[in-house]
């Protein structure tokens, strides 16, 4: 009984935090509900508010804190609770604070519309030990709330984001680039650059489509929304620099060739979804009804340890996937995976043209590939990739 | 800064959650004002844990140097100097406090 220094500082992300012993689940994501209070032009999965049968059939209080406990018994030390908008559950102070009462840290996401001054007061005192993260869909009544399709919209948006400012709790504002936004980007970095806090500027870039393929004329709608790959390349070139520096470290990380194991590196299944109904899946996009496991009939212990494991080693049979995909060195950079093949195409193992479109375009600009060419065609991709990262500057 | 007394009787703060992961001992803060960053959290090294676990709000300090010197065969005055120090930490992070008789 010698040794010193009793109490030891640290971070929820310190990765020396169960040095070689990490806990069984380290993390959980909850979908409290589908419904939501905006109505967006490109949301992959929101229901009305008022949708009864939805509401009728999501899990209950009780369900939702005996989630918590088996994530809290299994090692979780933190949870993020998402949607639909996860505050227009009645009863989500009563859940937040079971999972804080828990030890576990929160993460939340929000449109900000029902942060009342009693809610800010609660994360002021009750403090989540986590930026609440916040999508921001215009810079002004017009063009946000013509992507929320909802009139009054953005008068609470701001609101909700004044009330948490003034209790200084952190946040982050993430803006989604839609046609109807298009002219406010700009602002929307000023506004965040006088922000408390260090806020960088963070962009959702690529529009889902329904993960519950529940509406074509939706999909349809989401695919004209989508940025152009014109426009993707011309955001890329303006963050080339940026990119560039951290490619040693992406390089060692993320080229490599797959194969036709689906979930190799993959981080599904190493944390757990449930769904706003209970179901649990490997990760949020994953909605495919093979992967999906009914958590308040299982426990979450025996579905990470029994059917995870299993479902993790399943392989690609689509034939354009395994010529394709399986043998492209920069599926690590590419987001095809099988959430994106499910939501596209009612697959686990479909290759997703635009994906594939864009990360070409990408890597062409870096010179990892030649015009025309394909990168499964590339043969001496380990030279071309060593090549590129010493030719880079030193940062 | 607060006086430690060896005649004192300590509990664990309800401003914190301490959970045990791993054979970690973590202590999470619950409100605010506990940790100085946002994404902070303790753990306690293997003394400190062998002295949290005797804090249960009836013995005294006193009576846990006594029960740890003799569970860890361990010099008296050292193991003193242990359980103050640490619950000097503790307490100045408020995540014990002294239990008061009404």
């Amino acid at each position: 009984m010698t040794d010193k220094g009793f109490v030891v500082r640290k971070t929820f992300e310190s990765a020396r935090l169960f040095e070689g012993n990490p806990p069984l689940l380290p993390h959980i994501d909850i979908e409290l509900t589908e419904r939501c209070n905006n109505s967006c032009i490109h949301c992959y999965i929101n229901l009305p508010e008022n949708d009864s049968n939805a509401k009728n059939r999501e899990l209950s209080t009780d369900q939702l804190k005996d989630i918590l406990d088996q994530s809290a018994a299994l090692g979780a030390l933190s949870v993020r609770f998402s949607g639909g908008e996860p505050l227009l559950r009645k009863d989500f102070s009563e859940i937040y604070l079971h999972a804080r009462r828990l030890g576990m840290k929160v993460k939340l996401f929000t449109n900000a519309r029902l942060i009342t001054d009693e809610l800010a007061d609660l994360f002021g005192t009750f403090r989540l030990l986590n930026k609440i993260e916040i999508s921001v869909y215009g810079m002004h009544k017009d063009s946000y709330e013509a992507v929320t399709r909802v009139k009054g919209s953005y008068d609470e948006f701001r609101k909700g984001v004044d009330r948490l400012l003034d209790r200084e709790i952190p946040i982050i504002l993430k803006f989604v680039p839609l046609p109807p936004n298009r002219n406010d980007r700009e602002e929307f970095v000023e506004w965040i650059a006088d922000l408390p806090g260090k806020n960088k500027p963070t962009y959702m870039s690529f529009l889902m489509l329904r993960t519950r393929r529940d509406s074509e004329d939706k999909n349809k709608l989401i695919k004209r929304l989508r940025s152009s790959i014109e426009e993707q390349v011309a955001f890329f070139v303006k963050h080339k620099t940026e990119y560039c520096n951290n490619m040693p470290q992406y390089a060692e990380k993320f080229f490599y060739l797959k194969g036709s194991k689906l979930f190799k590196h993959c981080g599904a299944g190493e944390t757990v979804t449930i769904d706003a109904y209970g179901q649990c899946q490997m990760c949020m996009l994953l909605r495919h009804p093979e992967m999906s496991f009914d958590a308040t009939k299982n426990t979450l212990r025996d579905i990470i340890t029994k059917v995870f494991p299993r479902l993790r080693e399943t392989e690609a049979y689509n034939q354009n996937y395994l010529r394709r995909c399986a043998k492209c060195f920069l599926l690590g950079f590419c987001d095809q995976c099988p959430g994106y093949s499910w939501s596209e195409h009612g697959t686990l193992d479909t290759p997703v043209e635009y994906l594939c479109q864009v990360t070409h375009a990408h890597m062409r600009l870096l010179g990892l590939l030649k015009e025309g060419e394909s990168a499964w065609e590339v043969a001496d991709w380990k030279e071309r990739v060593d090549n590129l990262v010493n030719q880079l500057p030193t940062a | 800064m607060e006086n430690i007394h060896l005649e004192t009787i300590y509990k664990i703060s309800d401003d914190i959650v301490a959970r045990e992961i791993e054979d970690e001992l973590i202590i999470v803060p619950l409100v605010a004002g506990i940790g100085d960053l946002e994404d902070e959290l303790f753990t306690l090294n293997d003394t400190g844990k062998a002295i949290w676990k005797q804090f249960d709000g009836k013995n005294s300090l006193r009576e846990i140097v006594t029960n740890l010197s003799q569970e860890y065969a361990a010099d008296h005055d050292e193991m003193i100097n242990d359980v103050l120090g640490l619950v000097g930490e503790l307490a100045r992070r408020r995540m014990v406090i002294a239990v008061v008789d009404d």
